[in-house]
């Protein structure tokens, strides 16, 4: 199921290794993850749910599930979909809460100073809002920290095959997989990036606490800008947790990233930009893609984008759901059924369509536990994509030196991370380092650009939750 | 409500066409994008300036089909695929549409295909004539296919045969 070629990406597969699955031997190459090398071959149920041991797969891949947790090497609760593959690695399913062996007795547990990591501003997360943070914050003479949790830097952005769009200031006509290489080599010298280094926790005034080579590293940062992205939203359905039902965003990192096929026939939930492209990117893969249902009357998606999706043949179903997924041990099939106006399903209308992936496009949730840990005044705003930190214009939150940028402060599109980024990054270093007129110039300059992108009819609902976002922030 | 919303693809009559005179005079490019979206690269991309967007990013582009030449470069660099490029000169009975296609393998010259119209159903059959794909493209290679004359506003993909 590994893709040997694809009309945009060129796959370099690492150097061929062996590890092992419950005992049974596994060919993966350097460089993939645990999680993707059992995909590639054909092991697509990772663990079991605690109570009834139901089978799961990941949903997420990128970290944030939690329901590709295998024991590796003898420890529980590695997310696998974020661990890469080693020659001689022993993997296993875990049963249970897993258990930590030869853990060594309070009184012989070596007491360790922690080390200490001080830079100017700390930037949580390698995306497209972090990555433009850090240019910015350091093009103005900040020392950057940024701290990924991933092997790889970039975000989602390493999965987008297709051109952006927006003006050329946005890398617009550039493909996703391009703009992060572009990104990185804007990094001043004074940027550090590290990455497999998740942050768990802040610390007031101005602490993280990250873990680094398996152990707790206290960051001390003058400003630190989060950038966390977000997580995609499950839909409540019978059988939803059946291995072969993936957020959109899994389903570009097995065919994107490690170039593993997710399956041989898909259907996509829901019709947004997101469902509609990931859809077009499953047909240059090779997957069959049997129809793409949309619970709304209208098509959420560009226009564009539909009618390139349309004209190779896969129909767009509105004012359709689905209704169940079956399947012994993992998806083999999907019931999808007619609403009607008052969004119930239509008797009669349901409609068995034979599918070994299920792929849901149902929105995005901000990442934003470490502003609830840092004691940030949160709004809900539906619009925005639900709860977030409540920020000023510059992206700074109720917590000064706490600041957000992209996904984690709303749901938009990668353009508008990397604007809210920038924006971020020169109100930091504004602060630390004092101001000047490039550096105003710049600041306005970003803002006029966010206003224009949100300007059009497709950014009616941001504008609507940036308008309550700041009667939120005015009672404050 | 436009039916595109509903459907996702256009009608005839959503989209602007040039006229059977300025078609008589050979290629020219036609724009498949009326929805306001932030988006402008196809301005950047025509070397005569014969598409603009006024005002706003988020307004749909225009094309003057009299500074048009019918060179292609827009089809490859719209980022929704949306720029066909018509030329209704190319035989007395036949057009050619030339047309974004990021699929391997790519189709060879002078093989025959199944036309697809812009809901994807078939609609006969026709030849490449030509496959563009140069490094300044960067992977949106352009497919070139003579179809009749009266199906070049109508096709919009095509189908290779299966071996």
């Amino acid at each position: 199921m590994r893709l040997d070629q694809h009309p945009i990406l060129s796959f370099d597969r690492g150097k061929p290794i062996t590890f092992t699955f419950d005992g049974k031997p596994v060919n993966a190459n350097e460089g993939e993850s645990i999680a993707a090398a059992l995909h590639a071959a054909g092991y697509k149920t990772l663990s079991h749910s605690l109570k009834l041991g139901r089978p799961r797969g990941f949903f997420c891949a990128i970290g944030k599930c939690s329901s590709c947790m295998m024991q590796v090497n003898g420890i529980p609760n590695v997310k696998t979909c974020m661990v890469l593959a080693e020659e001689g690695m022993d993997v296993r399913t875990q049963h249970g809460w897993g258990e930590l062996k030869n853990k060594p007795s309070s009184r012989t547990y070596p007491r360790r100073e922690m080390p200490l990591l001080e830079t100017d501003v700390a930037v949580v997360g390698a995306g497209p809002a972090g990555l433009s943070a850090a240019i910015y914050a350091s093009k103005f003479g900040a020392k950057v920290l940024v701290f990924e949790e991933n092997t790889k830097v970039g975000g989602q952005l390493i999965k987008q095959t297709h051109m952006f769009f927006g003006s050329r200031d946005h890398h617009a006509g550039v493909r996703g997989i391009d703009i992060g290489d572009k990104l990185i080599s804007q990094l001043g010298d004074n940027v550090e990036i590290m990455t497999e280094t998740p942050v768990v926790g802040y610390y007031a005034p101005g602490e993280l606490a990250v873990i680094r080579d398996h152990r707790l590293h206290r960051v001390r940062a003058k400003k630190i800008i989060v950038a966390t992205g977000a997580s995609e939203n499950m839909l409540a359905l019978p059988n939803n947790d059946l291995p072969g039902v993936y957020g959109a965003g899994a389903v570009q990192t097995l065919m994107n990233v490690y170039g593993v096929l997710p399956g041989k026939r898909m259907l996509m939930v829901g019709a947004g930009n997101i469902g509609v492209i990931v859809a077009y990117q499953a047909l240059q893969a090779g997957v069959d893609v049997a129809a793409v249902v949309e619970a709304l009357p209208v098509i959420g998606a560009y226009q564009v984008h539909a009618s390139k999706l349309r004209r190779c043949g896969v129909p767009i179903l509105t004012r359709h759901t689905i209704q169940t997924t079956w399947g012994d041990g993992q998806v083999e099939g999907a019931t999808i059924v007619r609403l009607d106006d008052n969004w119930r399903q239509i008797p009669g209308t349901e409609q068995d369509i034979a599918c070994d992936t299920i792929c849901l496009s149902v929105g995005l949730k901000p990442t934003v536990e470490i502003f609830f840990q840092a004691g940030c005044s949160m709004a809900k705003i539906p619009e925005l994509g639900g709860d977030i930190p409540i920020r000023n214009e510059f992206m700074e939150t109720s917590v000064e030196g706490l600041y957000v940028a992209g996904d984690a402060s709303s749901i938009e599109e990668a353009s508008s991370a990397m604007l809210e980024g920038r924006l971020a990054g020169l109100d930091a270093v504004e602060k630390l380092k004092g101001s000047s007129d490039e550096l105003q110039e710049l600041k306005n300059h970003v803002k006029e650009s966010l206003d224009e992108l949100r300007a059009g009819p497709f950014g009616e609902k941001i504008r609507q939750g940036e308008k309550k976002l700041q009667e939120e922030a005015s009672r404050l | 409500m436009s039916s595109y919303l509903n459907q996702g693809y256009l009608d005839i009559e959503d989209i602007t066409v040039p006229t059977e005179e300025r078609f008589a005079k050979g290629a020219v490019a036609v724009i498949e994008c009326v929805q306001n979206i932030p988006c402008n690269p196809c301005t950047d991309a025509c070397p005569r300036k014969a598409i603009t967007i006024e005002g706003s990013i988020n307004n749909i582009p225009n094309i003057d089909f009299d500074l048009c030449n019918g060179c292609g470069i827009c089809v490859a660099q719209c980022p929704g695929l949306a720029i066909f490029l018509i030329d209704k000169t190319f035989g007395e009975e036949t057009a050619t549409i030339g047309m974004p296609y990021e699929f391997l393998p790519l189709p060879e010259k002078g093989e025959e295909v199944t036309l697809l119209d812009r809901a994807g159903n078939e609609c006969g059959r026709g030849r490449v004539t030509n496959v563009r794909n140069t490094k300044a493209m960067d992977r949106t290679p352009v497919v070139f296919l003579e179809v009749d004359k009266d199906a070049a506003m109508r096709v919009r993909f095509f189908r290779r045969d299966s071996k």
